[in-house]
């Protein structure tokens, strides 16, 4: 693994510049509390996850394309799965469920908070490391336990938990009615330890940013990145619990003889889909803000211009993130709450659509009269911008109550879901993995397999999810392991067909990306301070970053996007640490404790 | 195949595809401007040496814009919605004359209970038939949705009906049917490993040929 | 009916035994106490003496009619307009329920009859390699009551292009619900304790029933449609005998058999 922490005098961080021991392979790279490592930790175990939902796609897209076919290399899976090759009903909502719940959490969620907000935070904001360093240790090795945990349930008689990512109750409840046993259990588990890493990494990323900005470094001269971060910290620390809190409840409706959510003694359905939306809409907004933020940074890089309206870019995530705690309910308007609440959230959510507009067009005014550059990031960053409009606008049709009826819980969801969650957030990835990885790693990841892998992901991604909307449309539900079952759906299986080859095409792309990646590890360029030009207190270090970061915490003397600013002179570009003559030093803030 | 919704077969269908077809212009010129607008700034925008970018920290002006339009939009949109809503889903929304039906739904068959020769559910002469919907047209049906075990959902994609099926929960969803022929439920929501075969159909009948049936039904008793 | 010719499923083990096929054999008689009478539930005596339990050639035999007085109820028609491929598979012959099924003279197939009480302890013969066979054909159970020995494998087939699912609802043993999603597919469980009944359904077929008994000796028979049975090679001893039937309940006899000879214990149900 390529060399993060240089043993350079004096590199290593800590109060008043004070020097570490020497530490060993295992204290350095494993047991690690820098902050830079654990995100880098992060980002390998993330990265594996999301191969995990990857494949598990697959055999979902294979099985709705190919209804009954047996399915090439199927045999090396056990007969409770597949049988003579054919995946069995039983296997295929497991299918679902894992990959839905793979993907949202030990995928994406860990790579945009558990890699960025770790890794980004103390570069982007001045300061040595987080402000609990091992409680950060301690976020990333219970993330990997819960992914593990959640593995597991492949492995353990009768399989995983099959009721849908969102796990309604009373099926989830109800071993005799799911079939599953251990593994519905293993995935509450699961869960609550992964809410606690949750928890314990947003602590640190509130608490860093709240008190170890760097002198100079006020709150709205905060790169947009790293408002996202703090916002999404502070969603995942009120929602995650209500989270654990629900499956904990589901837990004991299994094991322990209660009742919450089984009407048979008592208990209400419904209790669950509140629980679990409460946190899921959050949650939403948690796999999105980071994105927006991180895209923020590169379109105003690659666009050489401030970023529009950076102070309502500001509200607007400060407003997504607080409409995001009224909206849950338009997951629920078919579910036989009173038809009252389906009037009250939907004019929450209708109202939610407003502050994403707004970015949206802040993006465009960013990219308005710049001087574009279109190197990877800045591709994937203008993909995310033109796919997340797709996926936000689509939400309006289900947001319109009346026509949620015909389309809840079709295609067409999956549709929507999928643009904002793979078009929006796993573009943003696209384009953050290789703007930081020279910061994480030393090299540049290959520019040219960049730009191949960015061109046929966006071609094959939409020829994906796009006709999904039609599928929707024309009515097929979701989770539906054979639509050939039904007269109304036969005349569509052609296109449920083309869909999966598509995927299949995407699917295979993305090994261009992973190539890329471990090959630039050891191969690509050496890459230069500052490779992409950028403005950000990062790119004041060398590469990779050192351990400690920087000895003295630089000064901050303007805002994150003074690109093509007149006092930049030649250059298109104005670091937010870089002293011109007419600057004053900021007042230092006083950290308390810390000192530098 | 279809690339647009199925068939309209109920009074349902054209409120709901009205909103569906203004809900996509708006969005449609929405996404006309987002994205033309990109291809036209990637185009007009690139770097080019000599060139220089615009250095501007934004526009008010822009921003209260393009928040009231949007604002504004979906305001009117609430509204409109609001108004099929009510009369679809809310509380008192069921016409007095619907003709009931109990639907009950279990892993993984649709058990339709209807009120026999009387026209009333919960009588004696009640029958109940295996995944089989037979209603007249042209005249409100009101669904009463009960569940043996887990969450199913009652939907008929060309009637645009759906509607949760809930365990503990007596829940009635009504719809009326404006033509003739057969048509199927499909469950929409995830049941358990039978959930994509629990299909039923939906007969729709004159008046004339519902009351054949019927009477053939209380006659013959098949199961 | 395809269904009846398949119901003497306990006859399928006897064939280890006897020379010829089913319950056609019979023993000669010895003297002994006279055959108790069906309606009669007395307490099951211990066993006088212990020996090998498995069947032998020269063990006893305990066989009977079952009958059924008055009019059976009807068995109500399956419609099957809901599922084309398994209605096509009745041209002639509409499905009906199999709740009660009788043949001539009063016969009644389909009751279940075993060994409840009198085997000596502790013996456990060994369960046959060769599995049981349950067919899912024309969206019916073939056969629609069966008998297996603990251990012994339960092969379940779909003979239908159509999805089914077996859910068993066992107490004694470990539930399961596998599916069946095409044509051709097999799947085989076993019991590890005895248990009568263990109920099998469909759950996309909701008429689809069928009744396992699991037993841990070979002494059991299902009736057919001339509601005989006999039950093979058991050690002298007197036993509780059970029938029975998913309608009419159970009823009992005491039987005992001393030598070789061939028992009777006839039972009769009625209406409740």
């Amino acid at each position: 693994m390529t060399s993060v922490a240089h043993a350079t005098p004096g590199a290593h961080g800590g109060s008043g510049g004070a020097q570490h021991a020497p530490m060993g392979f295992w204290q350095k790279y494993i047991f690690s509390t820098d902050h830079k490592i654990i995100g880098i930790q992060f980002l390998f175990v993330s990265l594996f996850f999301l191969l995990v939902g990857g494949l598990l796609a697959m055999q979902i897209r294979w099985q709705v394309g190919f209804p009954g076919k047996p399915m090439p290399g199927g045999g090396i899976l056990p007969e409770s799965m597949i049988v003579n090759g054919v995946i069995l009903p039983e296997y295929y909502i497991q299918l679902v469920t894992m990959h839905g719940t793979f993907m949202v959490f030990f995928a994406i969620m860990p790579l945009l908070v558990g890699v960025y907000a770790n890794f980004l935070i103390p570069l982007k904001i001045g300061t040595h490391d987080m402000a609990f360093p091992r409680i950060n240790m301690a976020s990333f090795w219970l993330a990997l336990l819960a992914g593990l945990i959640m593995t597991a349930g492949f492995f353990v008689p009768e399989g995983t938990s099959r009721a849908g990512w969102t796990m309604y109750a009373p099926l989830s409840a109800r071993p005799d009615l799911s079939g599953a046993t251990v593994g519905q259990m293993l995935w509450c588990v699961s869960i609550v330890v992964l809410g606690l890493s949750s928890v314990m990494g947003s602590v640190n990323y509130i608490t860093t940013i709240i008190n170890h900005r760097a002198p100079g470094m006020t709150w709205f001269r905060m790169p947009l990145s790293v408002w996202a971060l703090f916002i999404t910290a502070i969603l995942a620390v009120l929602a995650l619990p209500v989270l654990q809190g629900a499956a904990i409840m589901l837990l004991f409706d299994q094991t322990l003889g209660t009742h919450f959510f089984d009407p048979v003694a008592g208990g209400q359905a419904l209790l669950w889909q509140h629980l679990f939306w409460f946190f899921g809409h959050p949650e939403v907004y948690i796999l999105i803000l980071p994105a927006m933020g991180m895209v923020s940074d590169i379109i105003a890089n690659g666009s050489r211009k401030p970023i529009f309206g950076y102070h309502s870019m500001v509200f607007a995530i400060v407003g997504i993130a607080f409409l995001g705690w009224l909206v849950w309910g338009h997951h629920m308007f078919m579910s036989g709450m009173n038809p009252t609440l389906g009037s009250t959230f939907m004019v929450s959510t209708l109202l939610i659509a407003v502050p994403s507009a707004i970015k949206v067009f802040n993006w465009l005014g960013t990219m308005w009269r710049g001087n574009l550059r279109f190197h990877v990031p800045m591709l994937n960053a203008i993909a995310f911008v033109s796919m997340f409009t797709i996926g936000g606008l689509s939400g309006i049709f289900m947001a319109a109550t009346p026509v949620d009826i015909p389309i809840h819980d079709t295609y067409f969801i999956v549709a929507h879901l999928h643009y904002v969650l793979f078009g929006g957030s796993l573009f943003a990835l696209f384009a953050a993995i290789p703007f930081w990885y020279p910061k994480m790693f030393g090299r540049m990841m290959d520019e040219r397999l960049g730009k191949i892998h960015f061109w046929l992901t966006f071609v094959t991604y939409n020829l994906v999810f796009f006709p999904m909307h039609n599928i929707g449309m024309g009515g097929q539900m979701r989770r539906l392991y054979d639509p050939t079952i039904y007269d109304f759906l036969k005349p569509q299986q052609p296109l449920n067909e083309f869909i999966s080859i598509a995927a299949f095409a995407l699917f295979a792309v993305q090994f261009i990306f992973a190539f890329n990646f471990v090959w630039s590890l050891k191969k690509g360029r050496k890459a230069p301070q500052n490779p992409w030009e950028d403005n950000g207190l990062e790119w004041s270090l060398p590469n990779p970053a050192p351990h400690g970061n920087w000895e003295r915490v630089p000064n901050v003397y303007r805002g994150p996007y003074e690109f093509s600013a007149p006092e930049a002179g030649s250059a298109d570009f104005l670091p937010q640490h870089v002293k011109l003559p007419t600057d004053r030093d900021p007042v230092p803030a006083v950290a308390p404790g810390t000192g530098h | 195949m279809s690339w647009w919704l199925p068939p309209a077969a109920s009074t349902f269908a054209g409120p709901i595809d009205g909103l569906f077809l203004a809900i996509l212009i708006i969005t449609g010129i929405a996404l006309v401007i987002v994205e033309v607008g990109l291809v036209t700034f990637v185009v007009r925008y690139r770097a080019r040496p000599g060139r220089k970018a615009f250095y501007t920290h934004g526009s008010t002006r822009a921003e209260v814009i393009w928040t009231a339009i949007p604002a504004v939009t979906m305001v009117a949109l609430g509204l409109v919605s609001n108004h099929y809503w009510v009369i679809m889903k809310g509380k008192n929304s069921v016409p007095a004359n619907a003709y009931h039906v109990g639907v009950h739904a279990k892993q993984f068959e649709w058990r339709v209970t209807y009120g026999g020769p009387d026209g009333k559910l919960r009588t004696d002469d009640d029958f109940t038939v295996r995944n089989q919907l037979h209603i007249p047209v042209g005249q409100p049906v009101a669904v009463e949705l009960t569940s043996e075990d887990v969450i199913h959902s009652f939907f008929v994609p060309e009637f645009r009906v759906k509607q949760d099926v809930v365990p503990g929960m007596h829940i009635t969803a009504w719809f009326q049917a404006t033509k003739t022929g057969e048509y199927e439920i499909g469950c929409a929501e995830l049941c358990g490993m039978g959930h994509y075969k629990m299909r039923a159909r939906v007969f729709v009948h004159t008046p004339e040929d519902f009351n054949a049936w019927m009477a053939q039904q209380a006659a013959g008793g098949t199961e | 009916m395809k269904a009846r010719l398949f119901t003497v499923v306990g006859g399928m083990f006897l064939l280890t035994v006897c020379s010829k096929g089913d319950q056609g054999t019979v023993r000669a008689a010895s003297p002994a106490p006279p055959p108790s009478d069906a309606a009669s539930a007395q307490p099951a005596a211990a066993p006088s003496e212990s020996l090998a339990v498995s069947p032998s050639q020269s063990g006893g035999t305990i066989t009977g009619k079952i009958k059924f007085t008055g009019t059976p109820p009807r068995n109500a028609s399956i419609d099957m307009s809901e599922e084309a491929a398994c209605k096509a598979k009745y041209k002639t012959n509409p499905p009906a329920e199999e709740t009660v099924v009788t043949g001539p003279a009063g016969a009644l197939a389909n009751v279940f009859v075993y060994v409840r009480e009198g085997l000596p302890a502790g013996a456990k013969p060994q369960a046959p390699a060769t599995p049981v066979v349950l067919d899912q054909d024309g969206c019916r159970y073939n056969p629609h009551v069966l008998g297996i020995m603990v251990g012994q494998g339960l092969e379940i087939r779909n003979s239908d292009p159509v999805l089914h699912n077996i859910k068993a609802i066992a107490k004694k043993n470990r539930p399961f619900n596998v599916s069946q999603p095409t044509a051709g597919m097999k799947t085989v469980r076993t019991f590890s304790a005895p248990e009568v009944m263990v109920n099998l359904e469909c759950n996309v077929h909701g008429w689809m029933k069928a009744y396992v008994g699991v037993r841990p000796d070979p002494f059991y028979a299902v009736t057919g449609p001339d509601g005989g049975f006999s039950i093979k090679g058991l050690p002298p001893g007197t036993y509780t005998i059970e029938a029975w039937h998913e309608k009419f309940g159970t009823q009992t006899a005491t039987v005992t058999v001393t030598g070789t000879e061939s028992k009777t214990a006839n039972f009769t149900f009625a209406a409740r």
